[in-house]
Formats: C-alpha cells, structure tokens, sequence
C-alpha cells in the first residue's frame, strides 16, 4: 500500500488552535530537510557518526543556551508528554531509592493528562501518595496550601510539580514562589513548560526548578521531539532502557534531523519572545474585546493579566462548546473545546472544573490560541462569525433540551 | 440540503453518508458516543460503541470527504435507553431498546441538535424506505431487502421526524451495499453486521442485568410454577433473567407431568413468580398497547393490517382497534392517567413468546402505519 495521504493545510482559513499545535518555523523546516537527506548515527565512531553526532550536540548546546541551562542538562525525548512521564516517575523513583519514607507528590489539580495520568499510574502501582493541591478561580496555585503540605511532613515529599503555564486557560503559574517553597526543604521542583518555550520568559538556571518538560511542536519545532531539562546533579531513574543514550536517562537512537529542527525552533522562538509575545498579546486582548462586544455575555476565564499572550479562553453561555466548535469550523475557523482528545468525545474540562466552574460552565467554553502566523485578519474573521455562530448553537441547545 | 449522517463506524451507515453526498446534499459525519466507558476494541457482534468504532466511522468520512465529529450523547442514552431498559426488566416487562434509542436518540436528541444547528435531516443506514403520499405526508415503508428490514425499529417516528429523516439503503439489498462499500473503498466493507444490544458488551443479558439490578430488584429470587399442575416447579434467582417464550435455563428439576417441553409463559412482576407451562399455551390472540405512535393522521377506529411483534420478526394479520382506554385495564404503568389513548389488536394467526413491553408495529401493506408498547396479552384458554 502506498501512502499518499492529501497534502496539510499549510494554512487553513482561519488557525486559531497555537496551543494545541503550531505550524513549524520556517527556519526549522530548512535546518531538518537538509538533515533528512544524511546518514550517520550520532553514536557511531566513523567520520559520518561524528557529523551527526556534532549536529546533536550543537542543538542541545543551542538549546541550552535559549534557556539558560547547561547542555549535559538537556535530555532529548519524544515530546512533552514523555518527558513528564520521565521527570515523575524518574525523579520519584530516584528519591524513593534514597529514602523510602519519600511516597507524596504535590501537584494541582489543573496539570495536563501527561503529568496527571503518571501520577495516577505511580499511586496506583507505586504506592504513590499523590495531593492536588487547590487553585483559584483563575486556575492559579494556592502557594499557601503548597508551604502547608509541605511543612506537614517534608521527610515525606518526592517531589513538587507544578506546570509553567496552563494549556487550556493560559494561566501562569508562581513558580518562583513554589521553588523557594520547597528549596526550604531541599524538594525538587518539576515543571512542565510545554506551553511556555517563545511565549514567556524562560531561564532554567534562574527559575530554580530542578527538571523542566518541552515539547518541539509547540513551538514551531517538529512533532516527536522534546526534552526534559534536568538538573545535573538530579538523580534520575531511566524509564527506557538500551544503549544508554542522553545520561542513561534515555536511551534510543537519536532523531538527528528532528533534534536539528527542534533546536531551531527553540533558539528562534527564544530571540522573538519578546516582540512575539507583544504581538499576539495585542491580537488576542483584540480578539476577546471585540467578540464580548458582538456577545456581551461571554466571559473570559483565566488569569487577568498572569497568561499566555496567545490563550484567550471564553466562555459562551448558554451554548454548547462543541456546537460552537462545529459551526466555526464549518466557517474555515478553527479553535478547541479545551485539550484534544484521542476519542474525540468532550469531556467538560478538568482544569475549569479544579476552577470551581460548573459542568455546564466547562461545556460552553472555548479556547482561541494565537501564535506566530497569526494576524489581524484572523481576528476580525472570527468577530464576523461569532455573532452568527453563538445564536444558532443557543437555539440549538434551546431546541434539543 | 444540509444532512446530517449518523456514522457508527459500521458499512450501512458509511454507505448510507456516501450516498447523501452523491445525491448533492452538504453532508456532515456525525459518531454517537453512547457508552460512558467506552472500550478500545469490539468484541462479538456489537457494532457502535468502541473507540475502535469511532475510529472506523472517522475514517470512513475521510474516504467520502466530509467533516466528521463525534457527539457525546452518553448521558442522554443512559437515561433515556438504559436506565429505561433496566427499569422495565425490573417490572417484568422485554423491552426493545434500539426502538427506545432511535425514538429518544438517533431521532430526537441528535435530530433537535442537527435541527438547531442548521441542518435539515438526519441521514442513517436503516433498511427501510420513506415515500411522499399523495396527500403530501411521509410514509415509512419497508425496504426492498425482506431480510434486513429495519421499518420496526423506526415504528416509533411521528411524521415530523419523517419529515427530517433520509434513509439512502432502503432499496438495496444487502449485498450489494457491501459491494458498493467496497467500490467505494470504504475500508469497513467486511465489517460483520451488529445484532446484540450495543450496552452489553459481552452479550450475557441476564448476567448484566444481575450485575446491574442486584438487590434492587424487588423479585430478586422466587418461585417457578407449573401452569398446569399449579405445582412450584422450581425457584429463581431474579425474575430479569426470563423472557416471556424462553425454554432454556429454566433449571427444573424433573419433566412435567405430560411429558411435554416448558415455557416461560408469564412472569408477576410484584411477586417474581415465573410461570411455566407447554407451547401451546403461549399462543397469543390478542393484545393491548399503551402509547401508541401514529407515522401520519389518526388512523381510522378499527381497521385491518398486519402486525410484527419483534425485530425481524414475522407478520401477522390482525384488527387493530383504536381505543381511549387500556383493554384489559392495564396494571401499568401505575401513575399513568386513568384514560389514555390505546389500541386493541386481535392476531388472526396467533403468536408464540410475546411480552409486555415489547413493541407493535402496525402495518398497512409494506407501509408503517404506528406503533404501540405492549401493555397486557391475552392467551388462548
């Protein structure tokens, strides 16, 4: 069978979904095309081994340098979601050996699936005690319920992990207020960044966390790659094991020109972030602006100024989030209910749930994420349709109750 | 039109969207997650609530080219079908939930949305034809494949339903469906058909309901009488687990006096007591129905037709008497109002194994003309 799928968008009508995935630099597509073409396994001795080896290596050393880490600090993985899993069950494993009284790890409720549906694994089949902690109605950490937890029983905590940003509402976390927490009692501190890499400032050295998850196709990177940042002096146990590859932390052969792509995104997403991040600001304080003036009932949900630049989240009374979707999508517009779903069956949303919203509140909210194709003609695509759009999935949802 | 195709990830159903599309209609691919726990793979001969059967009807619409999402209706079909069908199992009564389903489901919820959304019709794979009668209403007739004929499980739709509603397969027989499916490169050609209730997903009826009902039921064990001796032939341990007709796994401990075979003739509901008895003793002659469903204007008080009594079960001729109230008094359901639209049907031939709850379907010729869940049958003396 031969493959020949139809060609991908390369730029639908109207992408309003950066935060589920964003469409590759084209910086990143140039550096990994030219790579694709060359042989040569990075752990190989012979001339051709050294060349790959050298476009490793000058990746990790360029992304060490955008993020203020070292390069024997990053670790190549698959994507974010790997390198969650590594960082939780790694670093628990790893403390656990040292002290078997270490069982608890602290989190909020609002994390991605890929850092929940690990600690969930580790409680169930590691005797893991794990503790959500509560967030606000932004969806922001209760840093005093983090000291209290804390203070409880230090001996007791594995490690704290508390994501950069939230992928769904965008709000940032205070992460410098949960590393100074736990450095108290010498806990190390993970963070997943997904989300965070080009569109906020990011200095693994300054930040103080001890293991740090990225993911290359949030950030203009290709899919399947990833690393997780990690301390040097971090203990870490593998989870995939074989040739002992990236510290023996992560052994497999190494994706040369998916790592050469990657790092191209990071480096060139890192330089823009400022002015990046101003921009699309701008775009989205636009968008939710100009959509609650054509729908004055919708509400924005999220922190007010603590967020993404790019994440506006709304909610729509009245409507049905995946109505909503739908419609605009039959328009040439296209957002998300909320994180993507293998099934494809939305569930209300766990991070506006951990928020205190109602179900019925989680069902008719939508998220809009901008990033860096995004434009002005964008937006005023999505003001046009919104009105239109938000009274028939209303009549609808009239209809079908 | 704009058309909305429910998609379980089966070939009717692919077929049935692709043909909506050829016949120039805007069409959108619509899944209906049922289950609340979906399983990843199928398993026996259920058809439509695995992820894996998502899956397929997702890559259907990608062959055919249309948009295509998944609707989560798990909540509406717990409450409306399940929750339903346990409740009747618990009263004694064999009900048909795939009617329940598209009379409350496929028709009404996911209708109402597409209606409200702005699509004009739901398009599905049932076997059945829908035709313009001369004085303008739809008629719902029976599709060309005897075989597969499905009009019984849409007996339930009123003609504004009909009116929104698009069966492309109703005159084609099976066969060549399959071979269109596989001409048009849909990958779920060789699908094996769905027969079994789709919520019960090893198939054991009884054992889920056991699982389900528990200790809920109020006839949790009781005893099995023998109709012709009077005698306690046995006990049981949950009436749920018998069907009015059923022979097997009666469990009694020696053969009846005659020497003939026994049937479940009769299950009490309050009581749990399943009563036995010959075949012969099951023939049916007449029945009442509750909640009869007309598909176009009131039919006439009493009228000739012929009826079928389950899925892909046989015709029987039949009066069918349009009636204000229950005949006999009904026992149930309890709080309904003392006088309610009803119908009375005499079986010119009778019929074996009929339970309450169970559905008539009434037809004139190959046409529907309404339905009605049966409340009471009367047995030959």
């Amino acid at each position: 069978m031969t493959i020949s799928p139809p060609p991908l968008p390369h730029s639908p009508a109207v992408y309003l979904d950066h935060a589920a995935t964003t469409p590759m630099l084209p910086v990143a597509v140039e550096v990994m095309s030219k790579a694709l073409g060359g042989v040569g396994n990075p752990n190989s001795l012979h001339a051709s081994g050294r060349a790959a080896r050298r476009v490793v290596e000058e990746s990790r050393e360029a992304i060490a340098q955008a993020l203020g880490c070292r390069p024997g600090e990053v670790v190549f993985t698959s994507g974010g979601t790997e390198s969650d899993n590594l960082a939780l069950k790694g670093l628990f494993w790893a403390r656990r050996a040292e002290d078997p009284r270490r069982m608890r790890i602290l989190t909020t409720a609002v994390e991605h699936h890929a850092v929940l549906d690990p600690l969930e694994w580790l409680e169930h089949h590691e005797g893991a005690t794990i503790e959500m902690l509560p967030v606000d109605h932004y969806g922001r950490l209760d840093v005093a319920a983090l000291r209290d937890s804390l203070a409880r029983d230090p001996e007791s905590v594995a490690l704290v992990s508390v994501m950069w940003a939230n992928n769904e509402v965008g709000t940032v976390q205070p992460i410098g207020e949960v590393v100074a927490a736990a450095a108290e009692y010498g806990v190390p501190v993970h963070s997943d960044a997904v989300q965070a890499v080009g569109a906020l400032p990011l200095d693994f050295a300054a930040s103080g966390v001890d293991a740090l998850s990225l993911a290359g196709h949030k950030c203009g990177g290709p899919f399947g790659t990833g690393a997780l940042i990690v301390r040097r002096e971090q203990k870490v146990s593998a989870l995939i094991h074989g040739g002992g590859q990236e510290r023996e932390i992560r052994s497999g052969t190494l994706d040369t020109p998916a790592i050469a792509g990657f790092a191209a995104a990071v480096a060139e997403s890192v330089a823009r972030q400022p002015e990046h991040a101003a921009r699309i600001a701008a775009l989205r304080d636009d968008l939710i602006r100009r959509v609650q003036h054509v729908v004055p009932e919708a509400i924005a949900n999220g922190h007010p100024t603590d967020r993404l630049p790019g994440v506006a989240h709304l909610k729509f009374p009245g409507c049905e989030g995946d109505s909503l979707l739908m419609l605009l999508d039959a328009r040439g517009i296209e957002c998300s209910t909320g994180s993507a779903c293998s099934a494809g069956v939305p569930q209300p949303s766990h991070v506006l749930l951990a928020m205190g919203c109602s179900p019925e509140f989680a069902r008719s909210s939508l998220r809009f994420s901008l990033g860096h194709t995004s434009t002005q003609s964008d937006v005023d695509a999505l003001v046009e349709a919104i009105g239109p759009v938000v009274e028939r999935a209303r009549s609808s949802l009239l209809k079908s109750r | 039109m704009r058309v909305l195709a429910a998609m379980s990830g089966g070939v009717d159903s692919a077929v049935a969207a692709a043909r909506a599309v050829e016949a120039g209609h805007e069409v959108t691919g619509v899944h209906l997650a049922l289950s609340r726990n979906p399983q990843t793979y199928r398993s026996g001969a259920r058809g439509c609530c695995t992820i894996e059967d998502a899956n397929d009807a997702r890559r259907a619409a990608d062959i055919i080219g249309i948009p295509f999402y998944v609707w989560d209706l798990s909540e509406r079909f717990h409450a409306d079908v399940v929750t339903d069908f346990l409740d009747e199992y618990s009263a004694g009564r064999t009900p048909n939930p795939c009617l329940r389903c598209n009379e409350k489901i496929k028709f009404e919820a996911v209708l109402d949305r597409a209606l409200g959304l702005g699509f004009d019709a739901v398009a599905t794979g049932h076997y059945a034809q829908l035709h313009r009668g001369a004085d303008g209403l739809w008629e719902l007739h029976r599709s060309l494949d005897a075989g597969k004929d499905q009009s019984y499980v849409l007996g339930v739709l009123t003609q504004e339903q009909l009116a929104h509603s698009l069966f492309p397969l109703g005159d084609t027989p099976k066969p060549e469906v399959r071979l269109e499916a596989a001409r048009r490169g849909l990958l779920v050609a060789d699908k094996p058909d769905s027969h079994d209730i789709c919520f019960i997903s090893d198939g054991d009826t009884a054992g889920w309901l056991r699982e389900k009902l528990g200790d809920r039921a109020p006839h949790a064990s009781g005893e099995i009488v023998d109709e012709v001796t009077g005698e306690v032939v046995g006990n049981h341990q949950g009436s749920y687990a018998f069907t009015i007709g059923q022979r097997r796994g009666l469990r009694l401990g020696r053969p009846a006096a005659d020497g003939k075979p026994r049937f479940v003739l009769d299950i009490e509901p309050v009581s749990g007591t399943v009563t036995v008895g010959p075949r012969e003793r099951l023939a049916v002659h007449r029945l009442a129905g509750i909640r009869p469903l007309w598909c176009g204007t009131l039919p006439p008080a009493e009228f000739a037709a012929t009826v079928q009594l389950r899925a892909h079960g046989q015709e029987h001729r039949a009066v069918v008497r349009v009636t204000s109230e229950s005949f006999p008094p009904a026992t149930f359901p309890t709080d309904a109002p003392a006088v309610e639209p009803a119908v009375e049907v005499e079986l010119l031939d009778p019929a074996y194994g009929i339970a309450p709850g169970q559905a008539v379907v009434i037809y004139d010729g190959t046409r529907v003309v309404g339905s009605a869940t049966i409340s009471s049958t009367e047995r030959m003396s």
